[in-house]
């Protein structure tokens, strides 16, 4: 008889309070206000009285075991043994005493982690897998993201912005970076080149027809082997038949170009949620440094930290001063592709006399 | 020791510079890791070549069907076998970190060391879908290191068409602006669908994610099918005293700009004597205002939790935001949980039975209408459900008598 196999204990999403520094767990649902003493640096007031430091450090996000050992070892030694994440893989260590704040800070300083992401800093790059470990990327994550915020470093260690910038990566054009005020996605530019000899083998045709969103995909027969081709003249580079269906391969060293997508925002204040929109495409996938893509990215952050008023996120001071001024002060090209014409576009379009000279 | 590294010309660019550096990780792990030596002999093939070279496959641990991301080199020579062998199978597990991503340091050490003994060394603190993802492992190694992470109190995440890896804000732990438990909303939302999650059989992916108050700080209204956002439906909380040392620090020019007219329904207006007057009935609870004078203005005390359903990114539609559903209800009793594991399940029930393959809540909203996945989910219909009504006349009214009569009966009922 063989040993029966370990079931997985299947406990779901753990408790929150064995992980909790015990302020935290002490006055949980109960903090009264917070405030900034510097960049990277968070200052908690509880109703009972007691405060908590908070302070923020970017990382690499992808890490290896010495480095987050050693984040481990400055957490029990400088700070108080816990430590948390931030969604945009900022790590933040928490003291009970401000004595304990600038030591702390000297250390992440000498072991190479910047201070900052805080208030209107420009914070880390929310990001994918990229070749490191995606199957369908046209491009790398860590790689784009770690040459950006070589470039960016100086917005994250300081508050200078009009609010806060939140930047995200993609390799793909499902965008799982997600929104952001500066969106860097990969645009593929030319339809997929199909494998006819591997299609029939690994993908099941008709899910891969429901996916197309523009209905381009259809069964066909080359070589007397099923398989899958696509209209051209309706195809839209989407790349959403290439992860069901490999052998469809959409990725292009040349044709898969960066787009640079500017005004998405996920908070609520002020004006409602918005998505990001197209502002600059066509630019090379140049590894291993990709300075083109920074070059858009730090035009477009250094025209609006000039323009911009305080509290306007990117997209804000974009609809405020007009789109035709955004593309004449950052000097983009404006296009035919700038134009929506997918379903719901018209509410994109100017429908009024609303227009500046 | 490890086998000797390959020349890695490009990926020894990304060393260099102040961000800290993923190569540099990489390569001290591949010190002595064969695994790690391979990957990076990979990676600098795919920054050489601008191509991908990974495939899916089928991995997993007993008694679940999600929860493993397979990855298996596609890099071949001539004869078919792996150029990077080491490397050949480089799977991930995804594994649900504790609410607010919160740890204390034994934890992480602990993961640290069955990740060095089962796995490549590599961790990403967090993925997108908010999970800790070990990555780099054999497939031969995925079943022990996991039992080793469930032995610590951990869980598989979800992957493929199953409930997602939830997301919470640091909230209630951290944050004055809390408006919830956003912890034990998002773990009673997934705990009470864990089967959903572990085993994979759902039209596509559901995501649960909470944020406390409307700054959404989990990016939920456009990435969660189901988005929990704090909120409060009394006045806001005005310490004029503290108002007025604001203005006086900052200057009335500043507060004016910044504050009063920057609120988007115009509920804000400076007294002549440096107090703060609130038309609260016209306040849409943005957070503007509070984030600018965090000791001065707080959440009101009749707090609760407004729930839009529906939020995705492009695939296959495009875009969509979620949708309010529950405008508000209050999340504080045993009773008031109760009510959102109820809603959450009948939420992802209906999604089952009405969704198309491949399709995600709101998609399926788009096609039904909103009104259909009321009706299926017994919702009483609300204003504060649309921006604006409809514009345009394609609708048949003939049962507008009854629809205003019950519109009239539920006025009367409050």
């Amino acid at each position: 008889m063989a040993e029966a196999p370990r079931m997985p204990d299947e406990t779901g999403v753990p408790e929150i309070e064995p992980y909790l520094h015990p302020v935290l767990k002490k006055n949980y649902g109960n903090w009264k206000w917070h405030d900034r003493p510097r960049p990277g640096v968070l200052h908690h007031v509880a109703h009972s009285g007691d405060e908590i430091w908070t302070v923020r450090a970017g990382t690499q996000r992808q890490m290896d075991v010495y480095t987050i050992r050693k984040l481990m070892d400055i957490a029990d030694e400088f700070a108080e043994g816990y430590v948390r994440f931030t969604i945009r893989s900022n790590i933040e260590f928490m003291v009970s005493e401000e004595s304990k704040v600038q030591p702390l800070i000297d250390k992440l300083l000498e072991e190479g982690f910047p201070v900052g992401g805080t208030g209107n800093s420009v914070s880390m790059i929310s990001h994918t897998q990229g070749w490191l470990h995606c199957d369908i990327p046209a491009t790398d994550a860590s790689g784009a993201v770690k040459a950006l915020m070589d470039e960016l470093h100086e917005e994250f260690v300081r508050e200078e912005m009009p609010n806060r910038v939140r930047l995200t990566t993609s390799c793909c054009q499902i965008n799982c970076g997600g929104q952001g005020d500066i969106a860097i996605n990969i645009q593929h530019t030319k339809p997929p080149k199909i494998n006819h000899d591997q299609v029939g083998n690994v993908c099941e045709r008709p899910s891969v027809v429901a996916r197309c969103p523009v209905a381009a995909i259809r069964p066909a027969v080359v070589n007397g082997k099923p398989t899958l081709e696509v209209d051209e003249r309706k195809c839209i580079c989407c790349g959403a038949c290439f992860p069901p269906c490999p052998p469809m391969q959409i990725n292009d060293p040349e044709h898969s170009k960066f787009a640079i997508w500017v005004g998405g925002k996920n908070s609520n204040a002020r004006s409602k949620p918005t998505f990001h929109k197209l502002v600059a495409a066509g630019i090379p996938n140049n590894p291993p440094r990709w300075p083109e893509v920074a070059a858009v990215v730090k035009n477009i952050l250094r025209v609006y930290k000039e323009d911009a008023k305080d509290f306007e996120r990117i997209g804000e001071w974009a609809e405020r001063i007009g789109w035709p001024r955004f593309f004449e002060k950052t000097g983009l090209p404006f296009t035919k592709y700038h134009i929506d014409n997918w379903r719901g576009s018209r509410a994109n379009l100017n429908a009024s006399a609303h227009i500046r000279f | 020791m490890a086998k000797p590294m390959y020349d890695t010309p490009m990926l020894d660019q990304l060393e260099d510079g102040v961000w800290p550096s993923f190569v540099s990780g990489l390569k001290r792990l591949a010190k002595d890791n064969d695994m790690m030596v391979d990957l990076l002999g990979q990676l600098e093939t795919s920054y050489e070549t601008r191509k991908g070279y990974w495939k899916g496959g089928t991995v997993g641990v007993i008694g679940y069907g999600g929860g493993v991301i397979p990855r298996f080199t596609e890099l071949k020579d001539e004869n078919n076998n792996p150029k990077f062998p080491a490397a050949a199978e480089f799977h991930t597990l995804r594994i649900m970190p504790p609410p607010g991503m919160h740890y204390d340091t034994g934890t992480i050490r602990k993961f640290c060391d069955i990740w060095e003994k089962y796995g490549s060394g590599l961790i990403a603190f967090h993925g997108q879908s908010g999970d800790i993802m070990f990555q780099g492992c054999t497939t031969d190694n995925v079943q022990p290191a996991f039992d080793a992470i469930n032995e610590m109190g951990f869980d598989m995440g979800g992957a493929g068409p199953a409930v997602r890896t939830g997301m919470s804000c640091v909230g209630s732990a951290r944050c004055e602006q809390s408006c919830f438990d956003e912890a034990r909303a998002m773990r009673t939302c997934v705990n009470a669908n864990l089967d959903d999650m572990h085993r994979p059989a759902l039209p596509y992916k559901l995501k649960f994610k909470a944020s406390g108050c409307a700054n959404d700080c989990m990016n939920s209204i456009q990435r969660a099918d189901v988005s929990m956002i704090g909120t409060w439906r009394d006045d806001m909380k005005v310490d004029q005293e503290e108002v007025k040392a604001f203005v006086n620090r900052k200057g009335r020019k500043y507060v004016i700009d910044n504050v009063i007219t920057r609120c988007p329904t115009q509920a804000l207006s400076l007294n002549d004597d440096d107090t703060l007057a609130v038309d609260n009935p016209n306040c849409v609870r943005c957070m503007h205002c509070i984030n600018v004078m965090t000791k001065a203005l707080s959440p009101g005390d009749d707090r609760g939790v407004s729930i839009l359903v529906g939020g995705k990114r492009t695939l296959k539609i495009g875009d969509l935001m979620g949708t309010v559903i529950v405008p508000f209800h209050k999340l504080e009793t045993d009773e008031d949980f109760e009510w959102l594991e109820e809603l959450s399940t009948e939420i992802l029930d209906f999604f089952a039975e009405n969704a198309l393959e491949h399709e995600r809540t709101g998609e399926m909203i788009e096609r039904i209408g909103l009104t259909n996945f009321l009706e299926g989910l017994n919702i009483e219909i609300d204003p504060n459900m649309i921006t604006r009504p409809r514009t345009n006349p394609y609708v048949r009214t003939d049962g507008w008598d009854e629809e205003a009569a019950k519109w009239k009966e539920r006025q009367a009922a409050q």
